[in-house]
């Protein structure tokens, strides 16, 4: 791996730790799905770096496209219910 | 006190196990026995471009159709459970998406399920595959959903898909028993030129079906859940 591979590594998985600690700590919580997908992507995009095309498909479409909608489908119908 | 505790002392024994193992790594300098199987013998055994497709649907075809066989447990349960539930849309109406949503969408959702036909139908040749382009087309009717949560979807339409394609993926199997050499055995077809779209004998039928399957379940565990209202 080259330097600048691992260079790019190494900054996504500080962001990604990052990211996953908003997902944890914020309050917001639409912020905090936003973040959760956003760590997916970041992991796809290291799969990506990783060689691994396949799993970096796999993470895009499910991890971070699929279970973010999901996410915010429920929420949105959560708050609907609760201003009944 | 005693919680915090126990969770600091969860981080530091995961942090001295992945230490340990990130200090005593060195990288192999050549592949392993069965890697090395697959990468010499990939191209003559099933003329697929992209080895990992091969292993997924010809190596170990079984597996992939345990894998198959939970997402569709999936769906069911998740159809059974949500059918209790009451139907929406009986209720207050909802306020209608934004127009930036509406156009959005209105010129994506072709471009997203042609996007996932084309990363399902050419799995043997770049990377991706039926999973990968189910999972995109279900993304797009998911799309259509957020647009329009009260759109009607046919569940007979989906269920037909579903089973069809299901259906044909094991009768492609157990062709491979009669006709060659076992379950799922790829050289039904005849194997091609390397690298064009048909080629690689039944893997591009077998992950077309897979993917309409994949794709057929997921849009209907996202149109059950739009459709009930409560639990």
């Amino acid at each position: 791996m080259s330097t600048l591979l691992l260079g790019m590594s190494v900054v996504l998985v500080i962001a990604m730790i990052v990211t996953a600690l908003v997902a944890i700590s914020e309050r917001r919580l639409s912020i905090a799905i936003l973040s959760a997908g956003l760590v997916s992507l970041i992991a796809s995009v290291l799969f990506l770096l990783l060689a691994a095309p396949d799993v970096a498909m796999t993470e895009a479409a499910i991890g971070s496209a699929l279970t973010t909608f999901l996410f915010f489908f429920v929420l949105g119908r959560v708050r609907g219910e609760s201003d009944d | 006190m005693i919680k915090r505790f126990t969770v600091l002392l969860l981080l530091a024994g995961l942090a001295t196990i992945f230490i340990s193992l990130a200090l005593g790594y060195v990288p192999d300098s050549s592949l392993n026995y069965t890697a090395l199987y697959y990468a010499d013998n990939t191209v003559s055994d099933t003329g697929a471009a992209n080895i990992v497709t091969a292993i997924i649907v010809t190596y170990r075809g079984l597996d992939t159709l345990g894998e198959v066989t939970v997402l569709f447990l999936t769906a069911a349960i998740v159809g059974l459970v949500l059918k209790r539930g009451a139907k929406a849309g009986k209720g207050k109406p909802m306020l209608a998406s934004g127009e930036l949503l509406c156009t959005g969408s209105g010129l994506l959702v072709p471009l997203i399920l042609l996007l996932g036909v084309y990363v399902f139908v050419n799995g043997h040749l770049t990377p991706g595959g039926g999973f990968q382009g189910g999972a995109i087309l279900a993304s797009g009717i998911m799309l259509v959903l957020l647009t329009n949560p009260m759109r009607h979807f046919s569940h007979r339409l989906i269920a037909v898909i579903e089973s069809v394609s299901g259906l044909a993926f094991i009768t492609v199997g157990i062709l491979g028993i009669m006709l060659a050499a076992g379950f799922l055995d790829n050289s039904l077809l005849p194997k091609g030129t390397l690298g064009e779209l048909f080629s690689a004998g039944t893997i591009p039928v077998v992950y077309s079906f897979i993917g309409l399957k994949v794709g057929a379940e997921f849009s209907s565990m996202l149109v059950n859940l739009s459709e009930t209202e409560g639990s």
